[in-house]
C-alpha cells in the first residue's frame, strides 16, 4: 500500500468514525468502558463458551428420559453447523458408556469371511469426512394432526419445538463399501441388519444398495470423536434417511436376504394412511426449510429491516432453491443460499425484508435438485391424512403480529 | 528341436497362467487391508440372534400363554398392566380393526405383521428397565400370552421356533411400500 493511499484509508477511517460518532456517541462511549481493565482468564484445555450464551436442547417431557429426545435450538444457531452438545437427541435405551478400547464391530451372515473390527482397526481403514444433515422422522410430528389439536399444543411453538429434530454436523468414518468389501458378501446378501450396543440393541435393515451407495460407519463428529449421545464410539451413518436407521453405538452388521421387519421398521416409523393400510420403509427425509428467523417465540422489536433467515435440506441432493413468502403463500420470493451448498445437508438461505409493522405471516419452501416442492400442509394431509405421524415436511408458517410477536399458525 | 522349444516355452507359460490363478484365489479370500479377525459361528452365537420373518435365528424351548402368564405378571404387566391395555406405557392388546378410524389404536394385535418381531424385540429390549433379561423359554412365554391376549392363538398353543414364524397376525396384509414423492405442486404454483 502506498504512503499516499495509506494516509487516504486512514483519514477516511477517522473521517468515518468522527460521522458515527456524531451519529451515536453513547453506543461509542458503551463500547469504549467494556475494554477490560483487569487481566483476562487464561488458556484451558477444553473451551467453553461465554457465560452470556444459553441456549440449549429443549427436553420433552417423558416418564422415560432413557427414551426421549431433546430438540435442537435451531432458531438460536449460526451457520449449518450444529455444536455437537446441540445435536438432537433420541435414544430407546439410554446412553451406554462404552470404553472403545473394548468396543468391537463384526459383520456376518451371509460373507465370505465374518469380521471382527476392533476401533483401532476401523481408524486405520481408508477415511472420509462429509457434511450432512440428520433429522428424525417424527420432526414436526405434532404439527400433523387436525389443526385446532395441533394448535393447542404448537400455538407457543418455536423452531426448535416444532423443527428442533434435525441437525448437522461433520461425520468422519469408513464407508460401508469398504468394510462390506473386506468381508466379502456373497451374491444372496441383499439387506443388512444394523444393531446398536444400547440397551435395547436397537436394530434396522439397510438394504444394501444404500448400504453400498454412501453409507458409512462414523467415528468422529464436527472434528472431534463421536458425543456419546451421538453414538460414541461408532455409528452407523446412512445420508437422507430417517435418523433412526442411522443406528448409533454400532456393533453388529449381519447381512442377510430380506429386511428382518424390525419392532422400529413395523410397528414404528411406519405411516398409517386414512384407510388404514401402513406405508413401511418410508427412508428418504424430503425436501423441507424452516425460517428461524422471525420464528415462534421471538419479537421484532420494531418496523424496519430484517433479514429473513432460515435452513433448507433435501434427503435426495442438494437444494436447488428456496423461496419465501411474506404474505401467507400468495407470492414468492427467490431467497439467497449460502454456498457451498452440498448434498443431504443443511443449507442457509437469507432475504432482505422490511417489515412495514403490520400482521404478515412469512413462510419458506424448499426445491431440490430433483425438482421437487416442500408441500404445504393441506397437500400433505390430502395424500396421507391426519395419522401418518412421521416424515411431516410442510411448509411452516409463522404469524408476525403488529407488537412484533412470532408464533406457529395454520393457514 | 523346434517343437521341443514351443513345448517347453507353452509349459512355462501354462505354469506361470496357473501360479497367477492361484495368487488370484489366495488373494480373494483375505482381506484387501490385513485388518480384523476372521471370528467363527461359534463366537458369533454369543453376539445372540437377529430373528428373520421365518424364524431364523429362533432358539429351541418354547412355551404356551398358561405358563407365560406368570413371566407377564412378573416382568411384564408393570408397564403394561395384566390385559396389554391398562399402561401406562405402550398398549399390547385390542384396537383390532380400528386403523382406519379416526382413533387408531396400534398395538400388536391390531398393527404388528409378525410375531417373529414381538419375539425378537421381547428378547432384546425387555423388560425396559432389565433388557435382555429374560430366559428363551420366557420370551415364548410371554410373547405367547400377549398374542392370546389379542385372541390370535388359543392358551394352550405352544409357540416354538417352528410354530411362531407361522403364527397369522391379523395386519400381516396392512403394510405397503413406499410410492413418495406422492405430493406435487400443481403447473400453476411453479415459477
Amino acid at each position: 500500500m502506498s504512503q499516499s493511499t495509506r494516509r487516504g484509508f486512514l483519514s477516511l477511517g477517522v473521517a468515518s468514525g468522527a460521522l458515527l460518532g456524531a451519529l451515536r456517541p453513547s453506543s461509542l462511549l458503551a463500547q469504549a468502558q467494556t475494554v477490560a481493565r483487569a487481566l483476562g482468564r487464561g488458556v484451558s484445555a477444553y473451551g467453553e463458551r461465554s457465560r452470556f450464551e444459553t441456549t440449549t436442547r429443549l427436553l420433552r417431557d417423558s416418564r422415560h428420559p432413557e427414551a426421549s429426545s431433546s430438540r435442537t435450538p435451531l432458531q438460536d444457531l449460526q451457520g449449518t453447523l450444529t455444536p455437537s452438545p446441540l445435536h438432537f437427541e433420541r435414544h430407546h435405551a439410554g446412553i451406554p458408556d462404552i470404553d472403545p478400547s473394548s468396543h468391537r464391530l463384526l459383520i456376518h451372515g451371509l460373507v465370505d469371511r465374518p469380521l471382527e473390527l476392533s476401533l483401532a482397526e476401523l481408524r486405520r481403514l481408508p477415511a472420509e469426512s462429509r457434511i450432512h444433515f440428520l433429522e428424525c422422522s417424527g420432526n414436526s410430528g405434532a404439527l400433523w394432526r387436525e389443526a385446532s389439536v395441533a394448535a393447542a399444543h404448537t400455538t407457543r411453538g418455536t423452531a426448535q419445538s416444532t423443527h428442533g429434530l434435525t441437525s448437522s454436523g461433520e461425520w468422519e468414518g469408513v464407508p460401508l463399501s469398504v468394510l462390506l468389501n473386506e468381508a466379502g458378501v456373497r451374491p444372496e446378501g441383499t439387506w443388512l441388519v444394523a444393531e446398536g450396543a444400547d440397551a435395547s440393541r436397537m436394530t434396522r435393515s439397510v438394504p444394501l444398495t444404500k448400504a453400498l451407495d454412501d453409507t458409512f460407519v462414523a467415528y468422529g463428529q464436527n472434528g472431534e470423536a463421536l458425543r456419546p449421545a451421538q453414538g460414541y464410539p461408532l455409528r452407523l451413518f446412512v445420508p437422507g434417511w430417517e435418523g433412526n436407521i442411522s443406528i448409533k453405538w454400532l456393533r453388529r452388521i449381519e447381512v442377510v436376504d430380506r429386511p428382518y421387519m424390525t419392532r422400529e421398521e413395523t410397528s414404528k416409523y411406519t405411516d398409517l394412511l386414512p384407510d388404514g393400510r401402513a406405508r413401511r420403509f418410508t427412508f428418504v427425509m424430503e425436501a423441507k426449510s424452516v425460517i428461524t428467523h422471525p420464528s415462534g417465540g421471538q419479537r421484532l422489536t420494531n418496523p424496519g429491516y430484517h433479514q429473513l433467515r432460515g435452513i433448507a435440506w433435501s434427503g435426495r441432493g442438494r437444494v436447488q432453491r428456496v423461496e419465501i413468502s411474506t404474505d401467507g403463500g400468495r407470492s414468492w420470493e427467490v431467497a439467497e443460499l449460502q454456498g457451498p451448498v452440498l448434498p443431504r445437508a443443511h443449507t442457509r438461505f437469507r432475504l432482505d425484508w422490511t417489515w412495514d409493522g403490520s400482521e404478515v405471516v412469512v413462510q419458506s419452501r424448499c426445491i431440490d435438485e430433483t425438482g421437487y416442492t416442500q408441500p404445504t400442509r393441506e397437500e400433505l394431509i390430502a395424500a396421507r391424512g391426519l395419522r401418518s405421524g412421521y416424515h411431516n415436511n410442510a411448509i411452516q408458517s409463522w404469524k408476525v403480529s403488529p407488537d412484533g410477536t412470532v408464533e406457529n399458525i395454520y393457514v | 528341436m523346434c517343437n521341443v522349444l514351443r513345448w517347453l516355452m507353452s509349459a512355462v507359460l501354462l505354469l506361470g497362467v496357473v501360479a497367477w490363478h492361484d495368487a488370484a484365489a489366495q488373494e480373494s479370500a483375505t482381506t484387501t487391508y490385513g485388518l480384523g479377525h476372521v471370528v467363527t459361528l461359534e463366537e458369533i452365537r454369543d453376539w445372540g440372534p437377529n430373528i428373520s420373518p421365518t424364524g431364523d435365528g429362533l432358539p429351541p424351548g418354547g412355551a404356551t400363554a398358561a405358563s407365560g402368564r406368570r413371566t407377564y405378571a412378573r416382568q411384564c404387566a408393570r408397564c403394561h398392566g395384566m390385559t396389554g391395555t391398562e399402561g401406562p406405557d405402550h398398549r399390547l392388546a385390542g384396537g383390532k380393526g380400528g386403523l382406519a378410524s379416526d382413533a387408531p389404536v396400534k398395538t400388536v394385535g391390531s398393527y404388528w405383521p409378525l410375531a417373529t418381531t414381538l419375539w425378537d424385540y421381547v428378547n432384546r429390549a425387555m423388560p425396559f428397565d432389565q433388557p435382555g433379561g429374560l430366559t428363551s423359554d420366557e420370551v415364548y412365554g410371554s410373547v405367547a400370552y400377549v398374542l392370546f391376549l389379542n385372541e390370535i392363538i388359543g392358551e394352550a398353543d405352544r409357540m416354538d421356533a417352528l410354530s411362531l414364524p407361522q403364527v397369522q397376525m391379523p395386519n400381516r396384509n396392512g403394510f405397503v411400500s413406499d410410492p413418495r414423492p406422492d405430493v406435487h405442486l400443481g403447473a400453476r404454483e411453479r415459477r
